[in-house]
């Protein structure tokens, strides 16, 4: 026991920074994604058109009942399967990133459309009427009105949700994916020494996801809507 | 598509596909109950030590949270699994990993009991962060002046907990709590990666097994479904019962 050789983790530097920037790609895609597909998603839930509203209900709360493992698991292996019946084209083409991006929009659509509601909905009803009453119609009610304010209620809990996105990146390890945690784990099978990278690898996600909490709750001080 | 699969036999534990969904859906339960017991007991008390006067205590639990919260699960898997055996001194780690008794011959499963406890462990601390968190903003969210009167009557500070603060603040959390039951239910699914076989992972194995893997999927999605809105319905009837009159969560008030 703790005859820990630190020195292991220097020697896979490189798989790991790979893995960080492997992790940090899917994060930034996966937000930018996840918000715009969550927004429009919650426009459509909140929209009258029941055309639009139910199947966005539908798939929002289909989503949140199964799994985020699940969901990486059906794009996995149902996204090589449904590109070479549309495109004829060998579905290994693909890949593992490809379909986990795609797995992580549509999850973090689904929660942050949650997230957006909510915002959209503690706007007073008064703002989306006064801007229509001022002849804007509903794009710019919308876009000028109701999401400037609704977003800047919704920001620590956007950010929140941020965080706990990136924690959730190192769920692509099931598929294969050397993320951060996947690299660390290749770097263990090579040298031997899972422990200190495993140790290491949590180090690293607290720091980061420490700062970044503190982080957010500065700035909910600092920004909280003035009323 | 070809449901009839599942009838099937499949290649091991003498039963049918159908069988292994059964047994995977077994183990994702009693993982998932395993672990809200711990994450349930040990999140109220981290909750109730943060909103006490004590200095130390509150430190703690604070740190606890904390600590929890900021690492990932995957991570926290591996580091009861696979670190937590190596750290301790060689003779328990050992034990944990040789001694404890295999699944193998019960119902369905190769996998061993550390493996299992290891889940648990995992998830019910973890959860505990979060529980701890509701438990906190449900005791935050009641007025000074209960604390107070429980005071002025004599009662103790265990005491103001135990018969004013506490049971107000459970019946004011139940719906978080129970998101947070549901998500302790979603997450046993990272026991598979610790080779505990879950619903997920059973799922998975099937559609290797049978190359049917939309069917396999599709089942083991349903079976999660129906047990969110089990979970749901059941939690929306005890809320009801237990609603504290005149809060706007009552069913029915206006």
């Amino acid at each position: 026991m703790l005859d820990f050789d630190w020195s292991v983790i220097w020697k896979s530097r490189e798989v790991l920074w790979d893995g960080m920037v492997l992790s940090l790609k899917l994060f930034g895609i996966a937000l930018a994604g996840g918000i715009f597909f969550g927004t429009l998603l919650a426009l459509a839930r909140l929209s009258s058109w029941k055309i639009l509203s139910y199947p966005a209900a539908g798939f929002v709360n289909l989503i949140r009942a199964i799994p985020f493992i699940m969901a990486i698991f059906w794009f996995y292996f149902l996204t090589p399967m449904l590109v070479s019946k549309f495109t004829g084209q060998q579905g290994e083409a693909v890949g593992p990133f490809t379909s986990a991006i795609v797995a992580f929009i549509l999850v973090e659509a689904a929660y942050y459309s949650e997230i957006i509601r909510a915002g959209i909905q503690s706007i007073p009803r008064g703002q989306p009427w006064a801007a229509y009453a001022l002849g804007m119609n509903y794009w710019q009610a919308m876009g000028f009105v109701v999401l400037p304010q609704a977003f800047r209620n919704m920001v620590p809990i956007m950010l929140t949700q941020a965080i706990i996105l990136f924690q959730d990146t190192s769920l692509v390890y099931v598929v294969g994916l050397k993320d951060f945690l996947g690299a660390a784990s290749k770097g263990g099978q090579i040298t031997g020494r899972i422990v200190e990278l495993y140790l290491f690898v949590a180090l690293v996600f607290f720091i980061i996801c420490f700062g970044a909490s503190w982080l957010v709750k500065r700035i909910q001080a600092r920004y909280s809507i003035a009323r | 598509m070809d449901w009839r699969v599942f009838l099937e036999q499949a290649p091991s534990g003498g039963m049918t596909y159908l069988g292994w969904l059964g047994s995977g859906l077994m183990w994702t339960l009693l993982v998932s109950i395993f672990a809200w017991v711990i994450a349930f007991t040990l999140g109220s008390v981290v909750g109730v030590l943060r909103t006490t006067p004590l200095r130390i205590p509150r430190a703690i639990a604070t740190a606890y949270v904390e600590l929890f919260r900021n690492i990932p699960l995957l991570v926290q898997m591996f580091l009861w699994y696979f670190v937590m055996p190596e750290v301790l001194p060689k003779a328990w780690g050992d034990w944990l990993k040789q001694d404890l008794p295999n699944f193998v011959e019960l119902p369905f499963a190769q996998f061993s009991m550390w493996e299992f406890t290891a889940a648990v462990l995992c998830l019910g601390l973890y959860t505990a962060s979060r529980v701890a968190e509701q438990v906190r903003a449900g005791i935050l969210s009641l007025p000074q002046g209960q604390t107070n009167a429980g005071l002025a009557m004599g009662f103790t500070l265990p005491q103001v907990y135990r018969f004013v603060l506490l049971p107000m603040a459970y019946r004011i959390i139940i719906p978080p709590i129970t998101s947070e039951f549901l998500t302790i239910f979603k997450n046993s699914s990272t026991a598979l990666t610790i080779g505990v076989i879950e619903l997920t992972a059973q799922s998975r194995q099937i559609s290797e097994y049978t190359f049917k893997t939309f069917e396999a999927f599709t089942a083991a999605t349903l079976i999660y479904i129906a047990i969110t809105l089990t979970v749901i319905y059941a939690m929306r009837l005890l809320e009801n019962r237990v609603a504290v009159p005149g809060y706007i969560s009552q069913a029915g008030g206006h």
